[in-house]
């Protein structure tokens, strides 16, 4: 494995920055430039580089989408959300429509947000390309045709012309797909979701979304620390604060960034990634979630520091 | 960890000691739940001195809500005091302080609910510091 790159970040629904929004930024940005003058744009884009990254970007707002590259010539993706659609026509840029190529999906599970960019995949519709969607539900290859069933969508599943496979994946066992180790873990949520750890050349990845900790048993907890040890990076559900996730969001199946730096302290990860953003919350709001995390681990460090940080839409992680 | 208690007409204040993670959360469910049950007969305050509490997980901070909950079910309430700074911050970032209580100290917390215990609580206490 080389490189992560996340598509789509926001949990439960895609999001638009909207125009109040970014006015929001501009006026931020120009109070912040008072004073100053930028005679070329190098100047320009050396103040922007220094503002926070809520006044200066976004996080997005597509719904769960993460490629992985893995140096080969094959595509890697965690689920198929909104995410899925920029995803898929940047790969026809890159090759052009007529190139065919094999796309890997793994999916955590088939609730809306994850698989809704499906239908909008490009690639998919294209003869030639192949398609393996894994996952360890029985019900996925159902799920995916259903959503494209009349009258929720005008163009049946019968209409991708790609060569799609289904895979099933056995929980908790190790596979093999795209040169990668792939093993899946059931976890707490509605219908059941699967976390996956995938491992390459003495690299490991885990992208655990869609996930409940209810920290009532020592061993469930331990369960899931083994299943992130070690990793180089740990693609974390941090929905909800602690105390909305334990209270009036107890059994809505998602987690928080504290139980998130617990787990990846428990297993010795070095790269916590906060994930599946709130849609409610503003930049500013998954900004201030990011530096509480980070001083979350720093006050409660004892061993090797663990790097955090807050995916968003575009975000490229060096593995 | 251990945790000791005293009343205060209908004030408990208990006082664990130690560090609450996920292994020793269960310590503490197990020595608040007769103090809950005390609490919740009698329409009274549990109220937590967390001066020698030096980390709380995410495991034990549960156990605090799931008290909340019962307690505030039967018309009795939940204080936090006493928090040292690690763990106030802790409570912070968690948003903790937001659904409980959180007092400066253990004196506070019993002005806010109750006078009969804070006279009891303040003849308890030695001369020098009343």
């Amino acid at each position: 494995m080389k490189r992560i790159r996340f598509w789509g970040t926001r949990g439960s629904l895609p999001v638009a920055l909207t125009a109040s929004a970014v006015r929001g930024k501009i006026v931020a940005a120009l109070r912040g430039a008072s004073g100053r003058t930028f005679s070329t744009d190098a100047e320009a884009e050396r103040y922007v580089d220094g503002l926070a990254f809520a006044e200066a970007g976004t996080y997005g707002g597509h719904t769960s989408c993460v490629e992985i590259e893995t140096g080969g010539s094959e595509y890697v993706l965690c689920d198929l959300g909104s995410g899925l659609r920029p995803f898929g026509n940047a790969a026809i840029a890159r090759h052009g429509a007529q190139s065919p190529q094999t796309y890997h999906m793994f999916v955590s599970h088939v609730h809306w947000d994850h698989i809704m960019g499906l239908p909008f995949f490009a690639p998919a519709y294209i003869p030639g390309n192949r398609i393996f969607i894994y996952g360890s539900h029985s019900w996925l290859e159902s799920a995916l045709r259903r959503q494209q069933d009349a009258p929720s969508f005008p163009v049946d599943f019968s209409f991708l012309h790609a060569d799609i496979e289904f895979v099933y994946l056995m929980p908790d066992q190790p596979h093999t797909a795209a040169g990668l180790t792939v093993t899946t873990m059931l976890q707490r949520h509605a219908g059941d979701s699967y976390g996956y750890r995938f491992e390459s050349r003495g690299r490991s990845l885990v992208y655990t979304t869609d996930s409940e900790h209810k920290l009532d048993d020592p061993m469930e907890t331990e369960s899931y620390a083994a299943f992130f040890r070690g990793a180089d990076v740990v693609i974390f559900d941090a929905m909800y604060s602690l105390a909305d996730a334990v209270s009036i969001r107890a059994d809505w199946g998602h987690s928080s960034n504290v139980v998130g730096v617990e787990l990846c302290q428990l297993a010795g990860a070095r790269h916590l990634v906060l994930f599946h953003h709130e849609p409610a919350y503003s930049d500013q709001a998954i900004d201030a979630v990011l530096a509480d995390t980070r001083r979350l681990e720093e006050i409660t460090r004892t061993g090797q520091p663990l790097r955090i940080s807050a995916a968003y839409d575009g975000m490229e992680i060096e593995l | 960890m251990e945790t000791s208690s005293r009343q205060f007409a209908d004030v408990i204040v208990a006082v664990p000691v130690g560090r609450v993670d996920h292994h020793s959360a269960a310590a503490l469910e197990a020595a608040l739940a007769p103090l809950i049950k005390t609490a919740c007969a009698g329409k009274g305050v549990l109220a937590l001195d967390f001066a020698g509490i030096d980390y709380i997980s995410s495991a034990g901070l549960r156990i605090l809500m799931v008290a909340a909950k019962e307690l505030r079910g039967a018309g009795a309430k939940i204080a936090v005091a006493n928090l040292r700074p690690v763990v106030a911050e802790i409570f912070a970032i968690s948003r903790f302080d937001r659904v409980l209580g959180v007092f400066p100290t253990v004196r506070a917390a019993i002005e806010q609910f109750s006078p009969s215990a804070l006279a009891a609580f303040d003849a308890a206490q030695p001369t020098a510091t009343r």
